[in-house]
């Protein structure tokens, strides 16, 4: 045992993970949050389906549908699917890149704490007069009327979650560009590590859209101007934009991490260098690129005229293209292959023709003339959940049997993996299918009920059954997750035993220092490469030497809670609450003065000797 | 090298804003935020402009005959003369030299608490004499918002900027606060950039109408 | 610009070269700035002359509010010397999606 892990009580372990700044940890740290808010945003999936199952029914109030739909759309989007998407970066991007932390491994801590506060902030507005109820969109005609205040829960929860998401994407930007180890060089990077780059850049351009929206929405819903205010010269339409300015490269920002995980899925259980390496990692940053070009095909119907609207379906369309080239380039990494189905595996094949599915509807919405028949029904309903379950719960699925040893260093069962697959994959399309056609017969999104006698019965009914199948996989996964970690049976360093990339070269899960000694990159599928010439492990690029280390801070934690505080302070103060100044001014000086305390104190971090890390060396010999 | 490292005249190198690791990512991260930052403006760029004279009735006062000119005039010299300031500052920055770098950067602060100054005389003055404020209509409300987001970044630039100063009064340069001092000075520049567009777009374009 | 090897094995010689290329830097740097005084002072004196139409004033305008900008960018913000790839694409992508915002928001939102 080294001086730097010891073995620690209960207690230890909660401080320890409050103030890590280990980038392993806080991927931990968002899986477990990310994991939370997806069983809550699948409860209130459940609700729909349970209300939408028959017609005329009242499990829920009209009123109370509104919040369930609006929250399940909110918290999978900002608390399940990004978080999770996250988890997978801080866990795996620094390891494929071969660097010992993230570039800012303090703002990484703060990232995640602040998405965490963001998020409770968010669903504590269930316990205070009601949730947000104008739709994940949030739109200003809606929303400017909306009683309560779960709206403005939803814009300052938010307006927190989204600091968070961007300095994150900051901090993975410069990880990336400056972190590589010696002879890593951009077109040697895994796919994973590339579409996590594409993915930040979008972040960074797509979230100040957001906040600006946010920030609108909450100076005229708290402190009285106009913006969306037509009677005193404001305009709704402009919230419509900033929205899907931020809210259409969003979905690329899902997405693309997806396309990441499948990517290595695809070349490790083929047994197969990626087909058409540079074309894929070209797709990526058009796909990045045209995201930002698109952003009005969500507002067909406002009535933009038909030059925008040609012009934005044209660009649409376009999107096309770069991602027919990646379904090719998987389907002939794939070709000659030695493939092993693997859990994995089998979500990254169901993924194929589940998402080909919803990006050919989604080519059928980008015409402009067509999309006025589809607008508003379950059609949408059924396309967008093509792309984002076909695609991103998939993906995120996949990840978590796939990277589970590395963070954890353990195997999920596989045999349970695949029964949570098979469930999963019925009940996604049994439920998801049929609205296609729910949409193209009439039937409404956002509505609460439907009358009988319309023709919705049966296939409303079958929609909801698949929710039961989809339940079922979500509990079948956290059996295996228990079981799994109640058994606790060590894996090695590449457990699956087709690692390609540096992350399988060490062990699991790694040192926190990740890299003993920097690794020698001599080309993509750097790992596979020296196992290919019989070698057990990289070849070192550097002498063993002291490493520098970042100090664990408590700060972040302070500062994401202080601004959780102000949140209370400011959202009360619409009620003249006497105590809600107060509040706010208390909340602020707690950010403020964390943010300042951490200015002013120098923190140069720590090195580990040479010494303890030979002894780490023998400490393992004599294990084995 | 590393940021403990004591160093002198001869050993200072030439960008000590980018000697060390922790430095480099500093510097790179700042400029992506400043691309961010880039966006964050040109939405509320957007906003005004799509919001400009847009007033609930004939009584409220329209852009050509609200702003300024010699007012927009003197704000826009002292944040210019800043930015050439806080270049001088980084000037002596880079030949290690603490104290005089220091002085430049204490001007720097005061003629951008004067711009401050001028930019609140300015906003009560419309509030007074012209009842253009925050919630009188949509365009008051994206003129403050705009403005006001500018300001409020002078603002965060002069507590920043004093605290640097403060906290490294005594010890002098090194290289764990070169990039820290440098990366303020980028950003004091950003606001400046900003700022050009704001006379521009906001008061030369709204007194042309 | 700056050079970040040592050319002679005398450390002096390089610290009085790097010192004459800062200070003659620092020269363009009150270039640039009296220039940019200078752009800022035309263009308050056009719109005050109210002789212009407003079809020039405005390209005009914003034609010298972009020259100053690349003059605060390339040598207040030194993004003319080397190691400024990564920050320039960030910036200009940046630029790009803000402009297109602009574009939007001037011509299809609804009035």
């Amino acid at each position: 045992m080294s001086t730097y892990a010891q073995k620690k009580g209960f207690g230890a372990t909660i401080w320890d993970y409050l103030t890590t700044v280990d980038h392993k940890k806080i991927a931990i740290l968002y899986l477990i949050a990310g994991g939370f808010f997806f069983v809550v945003g699948g409860l209130e999936a459940v609700f729909i389906r349970i209300q939408l199952a028959v017609p005329n029914n009242d499990f829920v109030s009209a009123g109370l549908f509104n919040e369930i739909i609006t929250m399940h759309g909110t918290t999978m989007i900002f608390l399940a699917a990004m978080p999770l998407v996250f988890a997978f970066m801080n866990a795996v991007m620094p390891l494929q890149i071969g660097a010992r932390d993230v570039a800012f491994p303090f703002v990484n801590a703060l990232g995640f704490w602040l998405f965490f506060f963001g998020g409770v902030f968010l669903n504590l507005s269930w316990f205070f007069d009601g949730a947000p109820d104008a739709g994940w969109t949030s739109y200003a005609s809606l929303a400017m009327a909306s009683k309560g205040h779960g709206v403005d829960f939803y814009v300052l929860g938010l307006q927190i979650s989204g600091i968070g998401t961007l300095i994150g994407g900051i901090n993975f930007l410069v990880t990336i560009i400056n972190m590589r180890a010696p002879g890593m060089t951009y077109m040697r990077m895994p796919l994973f590590t590339w579409s996590t780059f594409v993915t930040s850049a979008l972040i960074l351009f797509a979230f100040p859209p957001l906040t600006v929206g946010l920030v609108l929405m909450m100076f005229d819903r708290m402190f009285g101007s106009n913006f969306f205010v037509t009677t005193m010269g404001g305009n709704t339409v402009i919230w419509e934009h900033l929205f899907w300015i931020f809210g259409h490269p969003e979905v690329y920002i899902l997405v693309l991490p997806a396309f990441g995980i499948f990517s290595e899925i695809f070349a490790m259980f083929s047994r197969k260098r990626l087909f058409g390496y540079s074309s894929m990692v070209f797709a990526t940053v058009l796909i990045g690129f045209l995201g930002f070009m698109v952003w009005a095909h969500h507002m067909f119907t406002t009535g933009l005229g038909p030059v925008a609207n040609a012009i934005f379906a044209v660009a649409t369309m376009a999107i096309g293209v770069p991602t027919g080239i990646k379904i090719f380039n998987w389907l002939l990494t794939m070709w000659g292959g030695s493939v092993k189905f693997t859990t994995p595996m089998l979500y990254a094949l169901a993924f194929i023709p589940s998402f080909i599915a919803g990006g050919v509807t989604g080519v059928m919405l980008a015409s402009a003339a067509a999309d006025y028949q589809y607008h508003d029904t379950y059609f949408v309903v059924a396309h967008f959940h093509y792309v984002i379950v076909g695609g991103v719960v998939f993906a995120i699925l996949a990840g978590t049997h796939l990277y589970w040893p590395k963070m954890f260093g353990t195997m999920l069962n596989d045999t349970l993996g695949k029964i949570t697959f098979w469930l999963f994959f019925i009940g996604f399309h049994m439920t998801f299918f049929i609205q296609h056609f729910l949409g193209l017969w009439g039937m409404p999104r956002r509505v609460f009920t439907y009358l009988p006698g319309q023709g919705f019965e049966t296939s409303n009914l079958i929609s909801s059954l698949g929710a039961v199948f989809m339940s079922l996989a979500v509990l079948v996964l956290l059996y295996n997750v228990i079981m799994t970690s109640v058994k606790n049976v060590r894996v090695g360093n590449d457990p699956w035993g087709d690692g390609r990339t540096l992350e399988w070269a060490l062990p699991s899960p790694p040192p926190f220092y990740n890299f003993k000694q920097l690794p020698l990159v001599r080309g993509l599928d750097a790992y596979w490469l020296e196992k290919m010439e019989g070698k057990k492990g990289m070849t070192p690029a550097e002498p063993l030497g002291d490493i520098h280390m970042p100090n664990s801070s408590f700060l972040p934690f302070v500062i994401a809670f202080g601004l959780f505080v102000a949140a209370f302070g400011a959202l009360f103060n619409m009620d003249d609450k006497a105590w809600s100044v107060p509040v706010l001014i208390i909340g602020l000086l707690i950010t403020f003065g964390a943010m300042f305390l951490r200015s002013v104190k120098d923190d140069h971090g720590f090195h580990i000797h040479k010494e303890d890390l030979m002894e780490d060396d023998n400490d393992k010999g004599a294990k084995a | 090298m590393q940021a403990e490292d004591k160093l002198t005249y001869e050993t200072w190198p030439a960008e000590p804003e980018k000697s060390t690791l922790e430095a480099k990512n500093k510097f790179l991260g700042f400029w992506f935020f400043l691309g961010g930052e880039t966006v964050l403006f040109a939405s509320l760029f957007a906003t005004y402009l799509a919001l400009k004279d847009k007033v609930p009735d004939t009584t409220h006062t329209l852009a050509k005959d609200l702003y300024d000119l010699p007012l927009t005039f003197v704000a826009t010299m002292l944040l210019l003369t800043s930015s050439l300031t806080s270049v001088y500052a980084m000037y002596h920055m880079k030949n290690f030299n603490a104290k005089k770098m220091n002085l430049w950067l204490i001007l720097t602060l005061l003629l951008g608490l004067g711009f401050l100054g001028l930019e609140i005389y300015e906003f009560t003055h419309y509030v007074h004499e012209y009842h253009h404020t925050f919630t009188s209509s949509a365009f008051g409300s994206a003129f403050y918002t705009l403005v006001g987001f500018h300001g409020g970044h002078v603002a965060f630039g002069l507590l920043w900027i004093t605290t640097l100063i403060v906290r490294n009064a005594k010890r002098g340069l090194d290289l764990y606060n070169a990039p820290k001092f440098y990366v303020a000075s980028l950003y004091w520049h950003f606001i400046d950039v900003v700022w050009v567009f704001i006379f521009t777009v906001v008061y030369l374009m709204g007194m042309v109408g | 610009m700056a050079n970040s090897q040592l050319n002679s094995g005398n450390p002096r010689v390089d610290i009085e070269y790097r010192r004459k290329k800062s200070a003659e830097e620092m020269r363009h740097q009150v270039v640039s700035f009296a220039l940019m005084i200078f752009l800022t002072l035309i263009a308050f004196a056009v719109v005050a002359a109210k002789g212009f139409s407003a079809w020039f004033i405005v390209p005009f305008i914003l034609l010298l509010a972009i020259v100053q900008v690349i003059f605060q960018l390339y040598y207040f913000m030194h993004m003319s010397h080397k190691g400024h790839e990564a920050p320039s694409l960030f910036l200009y992508s940046g630029l790009l999606v803000g402009l297109v915002t602009v574009l939007a928001f001037s011509t299809i939102i609804w009035w």
